[in-house]
């Protein structure tokens, strides 16, 4: 039976809550930047499998990342960080004064999705993996998915109107259809050093929570996980990251929150204020009697 | 040595993403307002037999009613599915209840506005069936309609709150207060502007309330808001900003002190106020535009409470009961 606590905000399983009955273990990502090498293999096999239009060619300057960051026509995205540092990157090596950071980022495809939430069409939807899906033949490309995400992941697709899915919101499907015929994800699938690496969303955490603990005890102090936590603003992501400094350094927000969270106050307040224009409407047609 | 950054960020690029919406919907936020406070003022002018100041209200409210629909089907990436909104009924999608609220809302401003051209109509039909029947439909039409706008002209204050947007999200106590109060001004303003001199005591009385509370409510909200209110000073929300302080100001001391012994005053602080309204609205559009663009109205806040060791977790029981 489905449980209404936590509808908003908290540990919850996704698909029991949206309806399904029996669905199958809830799917997806655990990226361990620690070994990404960055290839791009992900982003090119993303972009192959879900005929996702180029982005853009142009350079950027920013390292060797010139695909900038997840959007419409973007949705695996590797962040590449020239930093200068004292810190080891790998165990074991040589302590350098420069290390790379590479991240290959995706959509979270959050327990509390804001993106769901604020969908006035319905085009997003909870798949049975629990993940989050757009239905293009729904989406309106309204926008409103796009200011409402945490971590700006979604986008409305810009370009000429006969191009495909143009004007609609545009996102990671978790590869949906692969999903449905027992493959894992295109990126998952190219990820040449098991830094993507999918499957049930309970043994990935355990297996991150080892990488982790491995990791520090090696001398990799700033090894963390970020958007593992069940309990966290998001009531924890579908893809979540081993990350080796801190999470803002990556493009990521260090303590995400679901906007809808605050949704009950949001309308007490609008509650109260319509309350307050109606009694004042009233008001000003009371006249003065000696007038 | 330069000085550790209070926040760090990736090649300086926006964390949350800036809404891909245009001025279709700044200019809906003013006309939703106005059109709910028009027929607020309407219905109380045909429960009180002001019939000119009922008549003004009524066509202003059906005429801001249309121009809002046409930019909210503008401002859709697919505007031929508008009517895919109609699919579901959505709790937690403030533009889903918006949907619903202008539908319920729409027809019934729409039929009172109507009811006023009975006496255009041609005469077999201004005295058969419809014509006798028109005055007393738009009456409840119209009631009803006022009934449904203190919620159209609030709810908007929700649909920016809800999201990601630091300056739109952390003002979510107070942005509700400052639409409706800008909405009161806005339609107390074309009320004063439209509806004879005799008539217009409520419009204006309305108007004055409505610009004091937009004005006390958005010193509040600057005030308390912190880091996020920061870009509401600045570029051209801050430019929308100053314009709709001085406007609404100067409209409200005018309603107050000179609107109801002259014609010409009536006119021109209600001017003042519908367009102060409007630069209210701009500039709350833009100040969550701009700080979404900058990741430090992102970062910093989120990085000050991880720091303090405050991060935001669930604290309740670990499985729902």
């Amino acid at each position: 039976m489905t449980s209404f606590a936590n509808r908003l905000f908290g540990p919850l399983d996704p698909a029991t809550e949206a309806g399904y009955l029996d669905p199958p273990t809830r799917k997806g990502f655990f990226t361990d930047t620690s070994v990404c090498i960055g290839c791009k293999a992900c982003e090119v096999a993303c972009k192959e499998w879900n005929a996702v239009p180029e982005d853009g060619i142009s350079l950027t300057g920013m390292s060797y990342d010139n695909s900038v960051g997840l959007g419409a026509s973007t949705w695996r995205h590797v962040a590449f960080i020239e930093q200068p540092s004292g810190a080891r990157e790998h165990p074991g090596e040589e302590s350098a004064s420069f290390r790379w950071l590479m991240e290959s980022d995706v959509c979270k495809h959050c327990t509390h999705a804001a993106c769901l939430d604020v969908c006035p069409t319905g085009a997003l939807m909870r798949s049975e993996f629990g993940t989050v899906v757009v239905q293009n033949d729904v989406c309106n490309g309204c926008g409103y998915c796009v200011p409402a995400c945490p971590y700006g992941v979604i986008e409305r697709r810009e370009g000429p109107k006969d191009e495909p899915a143009v004007g609609l919101a545009q996102k990671c499907t978790l590869c949906y259809d692969r999903l449905k015929g027992d493959l894992e994800p295109a990126c998952a699938k190219a990820c040449p050093t098991q830094s993507i690496q999918f499957g049930d969303l309970d043994e990935l955490r355990v297996r991150a929570k080892g990488r982790v603990d491995q990791l520090v005890e090696a001398g990799v102090s700033d090894a963390q996980l970020y958007g593992h936590d069940p309990r966290d603003g998001v009531g924890g992501a579908g893809a979540f990251f081993l990350l080796l400094d801190r999470p803002e350094v990556y493009g990521l927000p260090p303590d995400p929150v679901v906007t809808t969270k605050a949704l009950p106050q949001m309308w007490r307040q609008a509650a109260l204020a319509a309350a307050t224009l109606l009694v004042g409407s009233l008001a000003a047609f009371v006249e003065r009697r000696n007038r | 040595m330069v000085p550790k950054a209070s926040f760090g960020s990736y090649y300086g690029r926006p964390v949350v993403k800036a809404s891909p919406w245009q001025a279709d919907i700044p200019a809906y936020l003013f006309l939703g307002g106005l059109a709910g406070g028009s027929s607020l003022l309407a219905a109380g002018a045909d429960l009180t037999g002001r019939p000119g100041l009922r008549r003004s209200c009524r066509v202003t409210a059906l005429g801001a009613l249309g121009v809002s629909f046409a930019a909210l089907v503008h401002d859709l990436g697919r505007p031929a599915r508008f009517h895919h909104m109609l699919r579901v009924a959505k709790f937690t999608s403030p533009m889903s209840v918006g949907t619903w609220i202008l539908t319920a809302y729409g027809p019934l401003a729409a039929l009172a506005a109507l009811s006023e051209a009975r006496d255009q109509l041609p005469r077999p039909l201004r005295t058969g069936l419809v014509g006798r029947a028109l005055p007393g439909a738009g009456s409840a039409a119209g009631v009803l309609a006022g009934v449904l706008a203190p919620a159209l002209a609030s709810y908007t204050a929700v649909l920016l709150a809800d999201t990601a947007t630091p300056s739109w999200h952390d003002a979510r106590h107070h942005l509700p207060f400052v639409f409706v109060g800008s909405a009161a001004a806005a339609a107390g303003g074309l009320g004063m502007v439209n509806a004879p001199l005799r008539e217009s005591g409520p419009a204006q009385r309305l108007a004055v309330a409505g610009s004091v509370l937009d004005l006390a409510a958005s010193h509040h909200m600057e005030s308390s808001i912190g880091l996020s209110a920061e870009p509401m000073r600045q570029g051209r929300a801050g430019a929308y900003r100053r314009a709709a302080q001085a406007l609404t100001a100067a409209g409200a001391l005018l309603a107050a002190f000179g609107a109801r012994r002259s014609r010409a005053a009536a006119v021109l602080s209600g001017a003042a106020l519908a367009a102060g309204s409007a630069c209210t609205r701009f500039a709350i559009f833009h100040a969550g535009q701009q700080s979404a663009t900058d990741p430090r109205y992102t970062v910093q806040p989120q990085r000050e409470r991880l720091d303090a060791g405050r991060p935001v977790r669930f604290e309740g029981p670990a499985e729902p009961a």
